[in-house]
């Protein structure tokens, strides 16, 4: 069971994470203020290595927060501050020595509305790479094929790389999306809620690449779908008015969770 | 009893008295659509007559001529305005040299680097009081900083005040056209690790280019007509400009001396010239809504 305010769950090192971290990403008595008002209350996680997480809880109880602080988004906001710590493989990434920018450049972000910049297909992926100072065309012809076989759109866009990528469909541009986040090969991927513009067969096709993808990648996913949560996660933390009431595995949370708030939620009682 | 069963069911209901209200509306309607469209007319009345006037009265002259030769000496023939046409050009291109990339990168400064500065809310409510200083100050301020500082009228001078003329409508255009760019776009390139210049560089400018050439297009076309900012910083020539820094010709003072003047042949030029002039701002506008605007 995990509160708050106890010590943070350790998952444990099984069959389902043979070699990976449990405390990949790792947070500690983490508070977030925008301005005077708080949006996240001592929270304590750690969240394990090639494993999908899922954020899950009413608006507004601060999932999409977190996650955004996970890669320092929220820092593009006036007036924000926060205590506490969040470490990624043990490395505080407030630490004065780590660049936001090659904070973000490692971490992976697929937003809820997809947003394609308004370049060819071909643009879209290499961004990261030409940011970072990749220019032979080679590497990134290479990956271009790779990210977008990685996020199951290659064989649909193959033929039309230089076309503009707003020509896509929902369901593709948000694959797009995918591509060009893992592009430069981060080890996390944030997802937030990135299904919840598209239609149940888009949702599909990107709840499978999800499934595929945390072999090479950490994910964590806020979702408002709970039947999302349930097929594509491996842990889930449940969170209610900035704090975090219950994060276990993923059946555990479902079937028998520990705390009545989030029987609550799981049940459609409130939320 | 009076209940909702009672009321007029309007069209379902064939009343009489119902008729004559349809009759006064549809009347209404078309009165006032009429109206409407009356005025839209009236409004293209201006330009319309502009346009014939300028075409019957500056087509005759029109003719290579005015391209390759000087201003005729008062009470000549002949002769044409190519000093003027080209010290017009010459001086815009000063104002844009000096104004557009002023213009746009303080507009890229008060709109994606702080917006919400002291210094960015300043320079906003200058730029908007300067669109409102008149064109003939511009002048004056040219006059004082560049001709009474070099001792002599010039094209750069001129430029100068054709740049301060420019400035706020280019920042202001531009910071328009950056605030049109999506925010979604900008959250993506910085969420990929895009540092702010690359941001700005390779996802927001290019985005904003169609709008802001707009505006520069827009500014100058009007800098091309006026005459108050030039008429004491470049004065006139009759000859062709040997260097930037002595006094040049330009197409709008030419117009105001050649009009002012009592010889026919002289007048006859400041109507060609004057359509010269138009064409050339219609070529800009058009330039601006066609060639920069967004093809999706």
């Amino acid at each position: 069971m995990q509160t708050s305010k106890e010590a943070p769950v350790k998952m444990p090192l099984d069959d389902k994470n043979p070699l990976g971290r449990p405390d990949f990403i790792s947070v500690k008595d983490f508070n977030f203020f925008y301005g005077k008002k708080q949006a996240l209350y001592d929270i304590n996680m750690d969240i394990p290595e090639r494993q999908v997480t899922a954020f899950i809880g009413p608006s507004g109880c601060g999932k999409s927060t977190l996650l955004r602080n996970f890669n320092r988004m929220n820092e593009l906001i006036d007036g924000v501050h926060n205590s506490g710590d969040i470490r990624i493989l043990g490395k505080s990434i407030y630490d004065k020595e780590i660049e936001v920018i090659s904070l973000r450049r490692s971490i992976g972000m697929v937003f809820q509305k997809s947003n394609p910049f308004p370049k060819s297909i071909y643009e879209n992926v290499v961004f990261a790479l030409r940011i970072s100072g990749t220019s032979k065309k080679s590497e990134l012809d290479e990956c271009v094929e790779r990210s977008l076989r990685g996020a199951a759109l290659w064989n649909e866009v193959k033929d039309r790389l230089h076309e503009s990528a707003l020509g896509l469909s929902g369901g593709q541009m948000q694959r797009l999306c995918i591509a060009r986040a893992i592009a430069n090969r981060p080890k996390v991927l944030l997802m937030d809620e990135p299904c919840s513009a598209l239609d149940p067969i888009a949702t599909v096709k990107v709840e499978e690449l999800i499934r595929e993808l945390k072999q090479q990648f950490t994910i964590v996913i806020v979702t408002h779908n709970m039947q999302q949560a349930t097929r594509c996660s491996d842990n889930t933390a449940f969170f209610y008015l900035g704090k975090l009431v219950e994060y276990a595995d993923t059946q555990k949370i479902f079937s028998n969770p520990s705390e009545k708030q989030t029987e609550d939620y799981i049940t459609g009682r409130f939320g | 009893m009076d209940s909702i069963a009672s009321h007029s069911l309007g069209f379902f209901d064939n009343d009489p008295s119902e008729n004559t209200k349809v009759i006064a509306r549809s009347l209404k309607n078309r009165i006032l659509s009429g109206i409407c469209i009356a005025l839209s007319l009236l409004t293209m009345v201006p330009l319309i007559s502009i346009i014939f006037l300028l075409l019957k009265k500056g087509l005759p002259l029109l003719g290579l001529n005015i391209f390759t030769e000087l201003p005729p000496a008062a009470g000549m023939a002949g002769g044409g305005f190519g000093n003027a046409i080209i010290g017009t050009l010459v001086m815009v291109g000063i104002g844009l040299a000096i104004s557009g990339p002023a213009g746009i990168l303080s507009a890229i400064y008060i709109n994606e680097y702080s917006p919400t500065s002291r210094l960015a809310q300043a320079v906003r409510m200058v730029a908007k009081l300067l669109t409102g200083i008149p064109s003939i100050i511009c002048g004056v301020f040219a006059f004082a900083v560049v001709v009474m500082a070099t001792g002599t009228f010039s094209a750069y001078a001129g430029g100068l005040a054709l740049a301060v003329l420019m400035l706020p409508t280019i920042l202001l255009t531009s910071e328009q056209a950056l605030m049109g760019v999506q925010s979604a776009y900008r959250e993506a390139a910085y969420g990929l690790g895009a540092t702010r210049f690359q941001a700005i560089a390779r996802v927001v400018l290019p985005d904003a280019f169609p709008a802001i050439m707009t505006g520069v297009m827009l500014a100058v076309a009007r800098a091309a007509g006026e005459t108050a900012p030039l008429i004491f910083t470049a004065l006139f020539s009759q000859f062709w400009a040997k260097s930037l820094n002595e006094p040049t010709a330009s197409l709008s003072v030419l117009i105001y001396n050649f009009s002012t003047v009592p010889f026919p042949h002289q007048i006859a030029m400041a109507w060609t010239a004057s359509l010269v002039l138009v064409a050339f701002v219609t070529l800009a506008n058009i330039t601006a809504q066609t060639i920069f605007s967004r093809r999706h």
